[in-house]
C-alpha cells in the first residue's frame, strides 16, 4: 500500500474565465494532519471540492489518486463511499431537524425501508461523545451556536466511517475556545487514524497541529513543508502565500485623533428580534472621537454586531432604547436609510447574505448606496456610474477582469473590497465595520487596514468590531470590550494586551 | 500590467467567440423566429399575412400589457396571481364609467387609477404587513373575482356606442396618407388601401435606431468600454432594421398601425427606461437580488416594494380597458387564467423564479412566443386542449435551456 493516502498529480481546472488550479500537485501523507494555506482565490477550496467530488470528475485534467487508485467521482457520494467526507465553511446542516436526524442524514440504516428511530439516537450518543458535544441528540441544530454545529458535522463524518476528513476553514466563525476544543479533537481523530486536510487563514492553529503545510498562490502550489522536519514560521508561510516578505502585519498608524466628539451613545438598550422582552444588548454607553479607530473585542455572541446594527437604522432586533447623538445632536433613525442619509456607513460581516447581492455586477454593488448622488431627476447617469466604480476597483486594487463582472465569481477579498467601495462611495463621516477581515488573506487584509487608515487620516472615524484580538491592538486607538451584551470595560492602544481583553471580558459584574 | 492586457485581448476577441458569449442574450430572439417563420409552413404563410400579424398583437395585446408588470412584480421577488381578476374587475369599472358618458379618455384615466388603488392596496399587505405576495393576491384573485360579479350582476356589460372598442381594434392612418388602388379577387374587383403612415414610422424608426447605435457605439469607443465588433453590430443593427421594415410593410398593407401596438410600444418604452436608467429601476433588482443587502444599502425596501405592485396595478388597468373593448363587452369571466400566462412569459423570457433577474423586453418575447404558438395552432384549427399542451411544453423547455445555459457560462 502507498504511503500517501492522496496523490493529486497536475491538477488544472478553469472556471468560465478564471484558471482556478494550474497543474496542482499536492501529497497527503497517510494519518497526518496537512493543512493547506493561501490567499483567497488561491484555489484551496477548488482543490478540496475536486479531491471530494463535489466538483465532478470530467470537468478538470490532471489524477487524483485515492490510495494509489484514480477517482473518478460523480458526485460526492461517490467519495463518501471512499471514505472521505468535507466539511465546508459554511455549514451543511439542514437547520430544523434534530442533531441525530443530521448525522445520519443522506447514510440512514434501515430495516426493510423502516428506520427504528430509537436505535439511531443511540448510535448517535456514540458519536457525539466521540467529538466531546455533550448535548441530547434531539436537540434541534438551529437551537445551537455553530461551534456545536461544528462538531455535529464532524460526527456526522465519523459516522460515515471515514478515512479521509477535509475540513474548510473550520474555524473561521468559531471564537478562541471553541477554536481549541476543535483543535484538539482533531488531534485526537489523527491518533485514531483519520488523515486530516484543513484549510485555514490562522497560523497560529496551523503551526499549533500541522505536520505538513502546503502553500498555494495563485491556483499553483509553491511550496510544501514537513514541520517535523523543517524549522517552519508563520513569516515563512506568509511569504509563501503573498510572494513577497511581509515585516509588517499591520500598517504604521499615523494619524491623529482630534478631541471633537462625532458620535456618542448613552444607556442604549437592544431587544432580540423574536423575544421582544429579551435584551441583547443592556446599558451600552460609548462616544467616538474624530479620526479615531475604535475597535470593540469579545467573544461571539457578545452582542457587538446587535449593538451597531440597531444604531444604523434599526437594522436589528425589535425595537431599541437610549439616546444617540452624532456631533452633539441626538438623532433618531428608524431606517438604515435614513443612517446613511446622516453620515454613517455600516459594513455587515456577512458578506453574502447581508452585504452584497450576488447576481450583480461589481458595478451595480458598489453603486447602489449611492445612486441618488449618480443621478439627475431619478435618471442614472451611466457614464459616471461606470467611472466611480472604476475609480475605486483601481484605488482598493479590485482583482476582476472588469467590473462588469457578477461578484459571485470574485474570491472573498476581493467582495470584501466591493462592499467597502460602496460604502466609501456613500461617504459617510462615521464607518462602522463589522469583522472587515472575515475570511480573506494576509495580502488582502493588509490592503483593508491600509484603507481604514487612510480613512481616520482624512478626518473620518472607524468603528471596528473584530473578534481577533491582535488585529483590534495593532489598529486601534481606543479598544471597548463587550460580553453577554455588556461594554465591559475600556482600553487604550497603549494598555491593550490579549491577557488584558480577555480578563476584562470574562470578569463578571457589573458594566461600567 | 497583466490586467490591461487582459482587457486589450478582451477588445480583439473573435467573431466566434462573440457570437457564443452572446448567444444567451439572443437565443430567445431566434426561438422567436423559428416558431413563427415555423408555423408559416404548415399555415401557406397564412400566420404572416398582413391581417393576421395585425390580428396577433390586437388578440395578444392585454396578455402582453400584463406581462410588461408583471416580471418586475417576479424581479422583486414576489408574484401577483390576481391580475386576471383585477383585469376583469378594471373592464366592468371601465365599462359602466364610459356608459355613465365621461367620454372614452376620463375612463381611461379612472380605471387605470381605479387599478393603481387596487395594486396599492394589495401592495400595502404585502410590503409593509409582510404577508407572501402568493396568499395576499390569492385573496385579491377571489376578493376581485367576487367583485366583478357582484358589480356586473354576472351579466355582461356592453358600452353604449362602438367608439370604445377602437382601443384595442382600431388602427391609425390617416385619410391624406392612404392609397386606394384595385386589386383582383376571383372574379371581382375590389377596391384596397394602402396605408403609408407606417411605412414613414418604420423609416423614422429605422434612422432613429441606427443613429442612437453609432451614437453610442462611438461613446464606448471614446471612454474605452468593452464593445461588440464591428461586423456583429451591423449585423445586430440590419436585423433590427429589417424586421421594424417587415412590420412596417405588413401593418400597411392592412389597416395601419393597431392602436393597441401604439399603447403597448409605449408601455415598453417607458417601463424599460424605468427600470434600466433610473434610480427606481435600479432599486428594484437590488431588493429583488437581495432584499436585506439592498436594505443596508439604504434602500427603502418596502417601497419599492409597493411601488412596484401598484405600476402592476395599473398595467390591469391598462389591460382591462383593452380586453373590454376587445370583446365589446366587460365580461364577468374576464380576464380567466390571464395571470398564468403573463407569469408564463416572463419565465420564458428568462426571468429568475427566486428574483433580481429578468427583463421587460424578454417577457414581451415569452408572451409572443406563446401568441404565435396559440395563433398558429387555431389558423390549423387544432383546439384549445392540444394548446394547453404545446404551450406546456414551451414553458418547460425554454426555462430548462435558460438554466442549462446559465450553469454552462457560469453565472448561477
Amino acid at each position: 500500500m502507498s504511503d500517501y493516502i492522496l496523490e493529486v498529480d497536475n491538477l488544472t481546472k478553469t472556471f468560465p474565465g478564471v484558471t482556478a488550479l494550474d497543474n496542482v500537485n499536492f501529497k497527503v501523507k497517510r494519518g497526518e494532519i496537512h493543512c493547506l494555506c493561501g490567499e483567497n482565490g488561491a484555489g484551496k477550496s477548488t482543490l478540496m471540492k475536486v479531491v471530494s467530488g463535489v466538483l465532478p470528475h470530467d470537468s478538470y485534467e490532471g489524477k487524483i489518486l485515492l490510495k494509489g487508485k484514480e477517482t473518478n467521482y460523480k458526485t460526492v457520494k461517490d467519495s463518501e463511499t471512499d471514505r472521505v467526507a468535507i466539511i465546508h465553511q459554511e455549514l451543511a446542516l439542514s437547520p430544523y431537524l434534530s442533531i441525530y436526524e443530521n448525522i445520519f442524514l443522506g447514510h440512514i440504516k434501515t430495516k426493510l425501508g423502516i428506520i427504528n428511530w430509537n436505535n439511531l439516537i443511540i448510535e448517535s450518543r456514540k458519536f457525539l461523545e466521540k467529538v466531546g458535544l455533550n448535548e441530547n441528540p434531539e436537540t434541534i441544530v438551529s437551537k445551537m451556536g455553530v461551534g456545536k454545529q461544528q462538531l455535529v458535522e464532524i460526527a456526522r463524518a465519523l459516522s460515515k466511517d471515514v478515512e479521509l476528513l477535509i475540513l474548510d476553514e473550520p474555524t473561521s466563525s468559531l471564537n478562541d475556545v471553541e477554536s481549541e476544543q476543535l483543535l484538539k479533537l482533531i488531534l485526537e481523530l489523527k491518533e485514531e487514524g483519520i488523515t486530516c486536510i484543513m484549510i485555514s487563514h490562522k497560523l497560529n492553529e496551523i503551526m499549533e497541529i500541522a505536520d505538513s503545510i502546503t502553500v498555494l498562490r495563485d491556483g499553483k502550489t509553491i511550496v510544501s513543508y514537513n514541520t517535523k522536519k523543517e524549522n517552519v514560521t508563520e513569516d515563512i508561510i506568509i511569504q509563501g502565500m503573498v510572494g513577497r516578505d511581509m515585516t509588517h502585519r499591520y500598517p504604521e498608524k499615523n494619524h491623529k485623533v482630534e478631541d471633537k466628539i462625532v458620535m456618542e451613545v448613552e444607556n442604549w438598550y437592544v431587544y432580540h428580534p423574536e423575544y421582544p422582552d429579551y435584551a441583547v444588548v443592556e446599558n451600552a454607553s460609548f462616544y467616538v472621537k474624530k479620526g479615531e479607530i475604535l475597535a470593540f473585542c469579545g467573544p461571539m455572541g457578545a452582542g457587538r454586531t446587535e449593538l451597531m446594527m440597531s444604531l444604523f437604522g434599526k437594522a436589528y432586533g425589535s425595537h431599541c432604547k437610549g439616546k444617540l447623538k452624532l456631533n452633539g445632536d441626538e438623532v433618531h433613525f428608524h431606517t438604515p436609510k435614513d443612517a446613511i442619509e446622516r453620515g454613517l456607513g455600516y459594513v455587515s460581516e456577512d458578506r453574502k447574505e447581508l452585504g452584497l447581492i450576488l447576481i450583480q455586477t461589481v458595478k451595480d454593488n458598489i453603486s447602489n448606496s449611492s445612486l441618488k448622488l449618480l443621478s439627475r431627476f431619478g435618471v442614472i447617469n451611466n457614464h459616471k456610474e461606470y467611472m466611480e466604480a472604476l475609480k475605486y476597483k483601481k484605488a482598493l486594487n479590485i482583482r476582476t477582469p472588469s467590473i462588469e463582472q457578477i461578484i459571485n465569481n470574485l474570491s472573498g477579498g476581493n467582495q470584501q473590497k466591493v462592499v467597502l467601495s460602496r460604502c466609501l462611495l456613500a461617504d459617510p463621516e462615521i464607518f462602522i465595520v463589522d469583522e472587515p477581515t472575515r475570511g480573506i488573506d494576509v495580502g488582502a487584509k493588509y490592503e483593508i487596514y491600509c484603507i481604514l487608515n487612510d480613512l481616520v487620516k482624512n478626518g473620518k472615524s472607524v468603528i471596528m468590531i473584530s473578534s481577533e484580538m491582535p488585529e483590534a491592538i495593532g489598529m486601534a486607538d481606543r479598544i471597548y470590550v463587550m460580553n453577554e451584551g455588556i461594554i465591559k470595560g475600556e482600553l487604550s492602544a497603549a494598555e491593550a494586551t490579549q491577557e488584558k481583553i480577555m480578563t476584562i471580558a470574562l470578569q463578571k459584574g457589573e458594566n461600567i | 500590467m497583466s490586467e490591461v492586457n487582459q482587457l486589450k485581448e478582451k477588445k480583439t476577441s473573435t467573431f466566434k467567440d462573440v457570437v457564443k458569449s452572446n448567444m444567451r442574450n439572443y437565443s430567445i430572439y431566434i426561438m422567436l423566429g423559428v416558431i413563427l417563420f415555423g408555423f408559416a409552413i404548415p399555415t401557406h404563410g397564412v400566420n404572416l399575412s398582413p391581417r393576421n400579424i395585425t390580428n396577433l398583437f390586437i388578440q395578444n395585446s392585454y396578455i402582453l400589457i400584463l406581462a410588461v408588470g408583471m416580471v418586475m412584480v417576479i424581479v422583486i421577488g414576489n408574484i401577483d396571481l390576481s391580475v386576471g381578476s383585477v383585469t376583469a374587475f378594471a373592464g366592468a369599472i371601465g365599462a359602466i364609467l364610459y356608459n355613465a358618458g365621461i367620454g372614452l379618455f376620463a375612463t381611461i384615466l379612472l380605471t387605470i387609477i381605479v387599478g393603481m388603488i387596487i395594486g396599492a392596496f394589495q401592495g400595502y399587505w404585502i410590503a409593509y404587513v409582510r404577508i407572501p405576495a402568493f396568499i395576499v393576491t390569492l385573496a385579491g384573485m377571489n376578493l376581485f373575482r367576487g367583485l366583478t360579479y357582484i358589480l356586473t350582476n354576472v351579466t355582461p356589460i356592453t358600452p353604449h356606442d362602438d367608439t370604445f372598442k377602437q382601443v384595442a381594434i382600431g388602427c391609425v392612418s390617416p385619410e391624406f396618407l392612404r392609397i386606394t388602388h384595385m386589386v383582383q379577387k376571383g372574379a371581382k374587383t375590389v377596391e384596397k388601401d394602402f396605408h403609408l403612415l407606417p411605412l414613414i414610422v418604420g423609416v423614422i424608426a429605422v434612422l432613429l435606431i441606427i443613429y442612437i447605435g453609432f451614437r453610442g457605439r462611438n461613446k464606448k469607443k471614446k471612454y474605452g468600454f468593452h464593445m461588440l465588433p464591428v461586423g456583429f453590430f451591423i449585423l445586430k443593427m440590419f436585423v433590427l432594421s429589417a424586421i421594424i421594415m417587415l412590420l412596417s410593410i405588413q401593418f400597411a398593407r392592412y389597416r395601419g398601425i393597431p392602436i393597441v401596438f401604439i399603447i403597448l410600444l409605449l408601455a415598453v418604452a417607458i417601463y424599460t427606461f424605468i427600470t434600466k436608467n433610473t434610480v427606481f429601476g435600479r432599486y428594484i433588482y437590488a431588493v429583488g437580488g437581495n432584499a436585506k443587502s439592498a436594505k443596508l444599502s439604504g434602500i427603502n425596501s418596502e417601497n419599492v416594494e409597493f411601488l412596484v405592485h401598484i405600476i402592476m396595478g395599473a398595467f390591469c388597468g391598462l389591460a382591462g380597458i383593452i380586453f373590454t373593448a376587445y370583446m365589446n363587452s366587460a365580461l364577468p369571466d374576464a380576464g380567466n387564467l390571464f395571470e398564468l400566462e403573463a407569469i408564463a412569459s416572463t419565465f420564458i423570457g428568462g426571468a429568475s423564479a427566486s428574483g433580481g433577474i429578468g427583463t421587460i423586453i424578454g417577457a414581451i418575447m415569452g408572451g409572443l412566443i406563446l401568441g404565435i404558438i396559440k395563433n398558429g395552432m387555431s389558423l390549423q384549427n387544432i383546439g384549445a386542449n392540444w394548446q394547453y399542451v404545446v404551450k406546456a411544453l414551451v414553458l418547460l423547455l425554454a426555462v430548462w435551456y435558460d438554466i442549462y445555459t446559465r450553469k454552462k457560462s457560469g453565472t448561477i
